[in-house]
């Protein structure tokens, strides 16, 4: 089919769900259509909807374990240069690099970074934070946040078509649908 | 509602899994009943609280103000006892703080569905317990101004801190549990804060909770990095709680002085702190489901279970108090038996009985399903456990110093006005925050509930009506 001229001037087509069931099952119908720009919109997290979309596992524990394992040797290298080798200053007898005491501070450093890396990690995967998105422009789509369940397809999708796809959609047990602008 | 199903308490598990939501049968009166209280037209009730706490917060302001004008000679330190309520009051504190990320890390971990109408709260009250625990340490230095000599920062003098000291690790430990404590709760709170985005009438509300959920739009490729980011603040904070506390017992235990020279310390304070956090969880809580009408959200299983906690740790501290005396006898060291006979029938005896007693026999009422189920009962013994675990810290802190090395220099200590007035002004900071809390955040996790209802399975499939408690109509 050539490529409709309503393509560009529309973000996508948005589709309601009333219960995580229909969703899961929906999701696993647009999974198997082949499409690839598209998302399910949730109030919560829906047990074993990952499977459903067929996405990859994230990434973000790479992130953490670099992020911890960076503030660990951060910690540990600062109490040993400043204890050590920068202002050596004997302490109640205490060896100099007393490396034994220095691992609480490690440990505790290790930590903050690896959770700074956890929730900062976190966001910029998801390109957050992002005030606007064209769903947000969906009166309906308020909902998502309370009780409804939704699955948007971007127009960008090559298997896209705004009329093909609001059949399937609606064919795929969605309660509404409707175009986003 | 109907009289049964507020009752989840006693339910023969051989049936079915007991309910956590009791009463509400969609996702949207869930997140009525947590939303709506913030959407009230601010009750009489809430500035009176408020009021009431922001005066004890300038009784903080006037106490700490004086504190730094005159030094710390207003308070009761003489020179055996050099530790007095500053230390008490910081350890007190942070053990309180420490039931939050129980409740939210170790309680997600072993997959405790309970936990997550009750997580909030518990972290909001470990964020405002912590920043109420940096107070004491940060002005019982006496020249407060120079307090940022505890951070290893490139200073004129060309020195560092020392790490090799347990109260600099304090620093570390503290404030990354307060910092980490904060980013775990803030990530929480992100999906709610787009609730009430999505629900909020005025302009005001709309900018404010419309900033702070940062643009959140529930999409599930998000909600698979917020869920492995959540797993992972869970397991990082985990041993992150437990060291807190343990390197809080080494300010005691590194140090040579009989009563506080022992390896029991770490375990004995970690359940320590989970047993006064959860009892101040209990405390907090049971006033407030009743005035947010959160009945159905937080149930009497909740603060059942709550209850079996601080039996298990009430017990732990109590086998650590009887340890201690064990290995006074056992160590042979006539110094170390002395500093706990001391403790036991010296002049610090009444308050050694009164934890004894507030710690280890007020909650052996736990044992009885009856009692433990009573609102009445749990109130009252969750303020005894507070009492009790504010006299562990000070018994700790002042009958270990008030007789030391040299008996000529033995000497008794009291508190004055000022140490007083600066821990109940501390109280005022605590419940000034807790104030704003209620008013304007969503005390309860509104998503995470959601996530227990049955209905939130996407393999589960309606009973027939009247079957079930979830599934019956009303």
């Amino acid at each position: 089919m050539a490529p409709s001229t309503k393509r560009n001037e529309h973000w996508g087509i948005v589709a309601e769900f009333a219960t995580p069931a229909d969703l899961y099952h929906a999701c696993e119908k647009v999974r198997d259509a082949g499409y690839r720009d598209w998302d399910a919109y949730t109030p919560f997290p829906v047990h074993g909807l990952d499977k459903a979309m067929g996405l990859k596992p994230s990434k973000l524990p790479f992130i953490v374990l670099a992020m911890g394992l960076t503030g660990a040797g951060l910690a540990f290298w600062m109490q040993t240069w400043m204890s050590a080798v920068n202002y050596p200053l004997v302490i109640s007898g205490k060896p100099y690099w007393a490396w034994q005491a220095f691992i609480p501070v490690t440990f505790e450093l290790g930590v903050l970074f690896a959770a700074i890396g956890a929730v900062f990690g976190m966001l910029a995967l998801n390109k957050l934070p992002m005030l606007f998105h064209p769903l947000f422009a969906v009166k309906r789509f308020e909902r998502v946040t309370d009780d409804r369940f939704f699955i948007a397809i971007e127009a960008g999708d090559p298997t896209y078509d705004p009329e093909t796809t609001r059949i399937f959609l609606e064919g795929a047990g969605a309660t509404h649908v409707e175009l986003v602008e | 509602m109907a009289a049964q199903l507020l009752d989840n308490a006693n339910y023969d598990p051989v049936d079915r899994r007991a309910p956590l939501v009791l009463g509400a049968e969609t996702f949207h009166e869930v997140t009525e009943l947590v939303a709506a209280p913030m959407e009230w037209k601010t009750p009489k009730a809430w500035y009176i609280a408020f009021a009431f706490s922001l005066s004890l917060l300038g009784l903080l302001g006037v106490s700490v103000g004086y504190l730094f004008w005159e030094g710390t000679g207003i308070w009761g330190l003489n020179s055996p006892v050099n530790w007095g309520w500053a230390i008490v009051n910081f350890v007190f504190w942070v053990g309180i703080g420490h039931a939050g990320t129980l409740i939210s890390a170790i309680l997600f971990l072993f997959r405790q569905k309970w936990r997550t109408s009750i997580n909030r709260f518990a972290e909001a009250m470990t964020i405002f317990a912590v920043a109420c625990a940096l107070i004491f340490p940060t002005i019982h230095v006496g020249r407060v101004w120079v307090i940022w000599w505890a951070l290893p920062f490139p200073n004129s003098m060309d020195m560092w801190v020392n790490f090799r000291s347990p109260l600099l690790w304090d620093v570390f430990a503290v404030s990354v549990y307060g910092s980490v404590s904060a980013l775990f709760w803030y990530t929480g709170l992100i999906p709610d804060l787009a609730t009430m985005r999505d629900r909020a009438k005025n302009k005001i509300a709309q900018i404010a909770y419309g900033v702070a959920s940062l643009g959140w739009r529930g999409s599930n490729r998000h909600w698979q990095h917020y869920e492995k980011a959540y797993l992972i603040l869970a397991a990082i904070s985990t041993p992150l709680v437990l060291s807190v506390h343990t390197i809080v017992s080494f300010d005691f235990a590194v140090s040579q002085l009989p009563g506080w020279h022992t390896t029991i310390f770490p375990p004995y304070f970690v359940a320590g702190a989970i047993f006064s956090g959860f009892a101040m969880v209990l405390t907090l809580m049971i006033p407030a489901r009743k005035i947010f009408g959160l009945e159905q959200l937080v149930t009497v299983r909740h603060f059942e279970n709550m209850a079996k906690v601080i039996l298990l740790t009430g017990m732990l501290v109590g086998y650590a108090y009887a340890m201690e005396f064990f290995i006074a006898w056992y160590s042979a060291v006539e110094f170390e038996q002395y500093a706990f006979i001391n403790r036991a029938i010296g002049p610090y005896a009444w308050a050694y009985w009164t934890m004894i007693a507030c710690n280890v026999l007020s909650p052996q009422v736990f044992w009885f399903k009856k009692l433990r189920t009573n609102l009445w009962v749990l109130f009252i013994v969750s303020i005894f456990v507070n009492i009790g675990m504010w006299f562990e810290r000070f018994v700790i802190t002042v009958t270990s110093l008030h007789r030391d090395f040299l008996p000529s220099s033995w000497d008794y200590y009291r508190p004055t006005i000022w140490d007083v007035s600066t821990f109940i002004g501390s109280f005022g900071l605590f419940f000034t925050l807790f104030c704003l809390f209620v008013r304007f955040m969503p005390v309860v996790a509104i998503a995470e509930v959601k996530t227990v209802m049955p209905q939130a399975d996407p393999h589960y499939h309606p009973e027939p009506k009247g079957a079930g408690v979830e599934g019956g109509k009303h």
